[in-house]
């Protein structure tokens, strides 16, 4: 975990300035600038309907299926805007995965489910792909529990065997930033700690957000800890301070549960 | 109240309790050393009981609290600095007891009237005032005592040279003197216990170390 005595030494991947979000008549995000650093684990926390959730799709614009959504100021990934930077949406969902807080694998097999997205991008040879599944189910400490059962439904497997099946398919595309809405809500502690260590194990070489209603979770496995509210960003800083000295009165009043 | 804010103000009573029984023996030491009572030092040890019983219940609220309430920010601040007072009251008591037992032995006088009673009370305002920041959360008096502790550290300075002196002047008097070599060093513990007590209250108000002001800025702070 970071400290306040040792300074960043990563770059910036993601860089918001001015954000609003709107959807409808509605302002759900409102003025947001933080940034986001490459190879560490931000936690967004807040209460329920604060946008945290929001605030993830956006970063792949995930939420342009509906119409009625507006989102004005600056998001950029590596200095490039994700909204008038000229990215092609597809490739930004392949740079940057996400996964919810439910498990969906597809009704397919383990080796489908995983092999998906490559496929999509055009991978046919059978050798590279099953290189790529066993990498990611590897990488999503799922292998040594499934090689020997890859052609069977995914749906058979736990709820938290799926979800690192989840984080595997979106680590089968080979992305930088990976969004987590919630990947624990579902599952029980064990499931929960193979995850997160998980998180930590992958930070290495990805930028992680994660939406957590979990505080502890947030502690656990954090770099950077943001506070939202109402749409807002009350206060970010690394995850030691917030946890210990926030410096907004709101921060304080929520992980104190004297909030409202 | 919910039960954490309850168990929270228990644990702060209960610190509360911990530190009046730590005055107590203090003012009854300096009785029992002025009047050579051993009445008192045994009042003294009676006392000592009450508060190692406070120590074992409120450690074991502290750990309670950590395991199930997961507290942050200023609750968390409170319990890990209480885990630190706590102790650190225990020792006030320890060392009274280590003081008054020598009331009866440390007679007839052999430093000059009041001295050794000066040590005392500058000790006694000094875990008075540390208390008094804790329960009053307050940063300015927290630092105030930490202050003091160098004014302490000079009167055991002074005394003990004295009863060196002393010593080599009258053979007969070594084992008084080395009896009162040990009653100064006991009273200067305790004033840094009431020093490190008013740096757990600055940890606890500002969320920044006060220890060991030299390492400020190096690479452990």
């Amino acid at each position: 975990m970071l400290s306040p005595q040792t300074p960043e030494t990563k770059p910036v991947k993601l860089s918001v300035r001015n954000m609003d979000f709107r959807y409808g008549e509605k302002k759900v995000l409102d003025g947001l600038s933080l940034d986001i650093h490459a190879e560490r684990v931000t936690a967004i926390i807040g209460p329920s309907g604060c946008g945290k959730s929001t605030f993830l799709k956006c970063f792949n614009r995930i939420h342009e299926v509906s119409s009625a959504v507006k989102v004005s100021g600056d998001m950029q990934i590596d200095g490039v805007d994700i909204y008038r930077g000229g990215i092609d949406e597809v490739d930004l969902r392949r740079r940057v995965g996400m996964v919810f807080q439910k498990p969906n694998p597809f009704p397919k097999s383990i080796y489908e489910n995983v092999a998906f997205g490559p496929r999509l991008f055009g991978m046919k040879d059978k050798a590279t792909l099953d290189g790529i599944v066993e990498d990611a189910l590897r990488k999503s400490a799922l292998w040594d529990e499934v090689k020997d059962r890859l052609k069977e439904s995914a749906t058979g497997m736990s709820g938290g065997q799926q979800q690192r099946l989840c984080i595997a398919r979106a680590l089968a595309v080979n992305p930088e930033v990976l969004l987590m809405d919630e990947p624990c809500s579902a599952l029980d502690p064990i499931a929960t700690a193979k995850i997160e260590e998980l998180i930590v194990e992958l930070k290495e070489n990805l930028t992680i957000v994660i939406v957590t209603h979990n505080m502890q979770q947030a502690a656990r496995v954090s770099d950077y800890t943001a506070f939202f509210w109402l749409g807002k960003l009350i206060e970010m800083d690394l995850t030691e301070r917030i946890f210990t000295t926030p410096r907004e009165r709101m921060t304080e009043d929520y992980l104190t549960g004297r909030f409202g | 109240m919910r039960l954490f804010d309850t168990e929270l103000k228990n644990l702060r009573d209960g610190i509360m309790a911990m530190a009046g029984l730590a005055e107590e023996m203090i003012e009854l030491t300096i009785q029992a050393l002025a009047e050579r009572s051993s009445a008192k030092a045994d009042r003294v040890n009676e006392l000592d009981r009450q508060l190692d019983e406070w120590e074992l219940k409120l450690d074991q609220l502290c750990v309670d609290l950590l395991a199930l309430h997961s507290p942050a920010a200023t609750d968390l601040r409170l319990i890990a600095s209480s885990l630190k007072i706590i102790p650190e009251l225990e020792r006030i008591g320890d060392h009274c007891c280590n003081i008054a037992r020598r009331a009866p032995i440390v007679h007839p006088p052999i430093l000059p009237e009041g001295r050794l009673d000066r040590l005392g009370q500058e000790t006694r305002s000094m875990v008075r005032r540390a208390v008094d920041a804790f329960v009053g959360r307050d940063a300015a008096l927290a630092r105030a005592v930490i202050q003091s502790d160098d004014a302490v550290d000079e009167l055991y300075g002074q005394l003990y040279r004295e009863l060196l002196r002393i010593m080599l002047a009258d053979p007969l008097c070594i084992e008084r003197a080395s009896h009162l070599i040990l009653v100064i060093k006991n009273w200067e513990r305790i004033a840094d216990q009431a020093t490190n007590i008013a740096e757990e209250v600055l940890y606890i108000l500002e969320g920044r170390s006060a220890k060991h002001p030299y390492l400020r800025g190096s690479a452990v702070e």
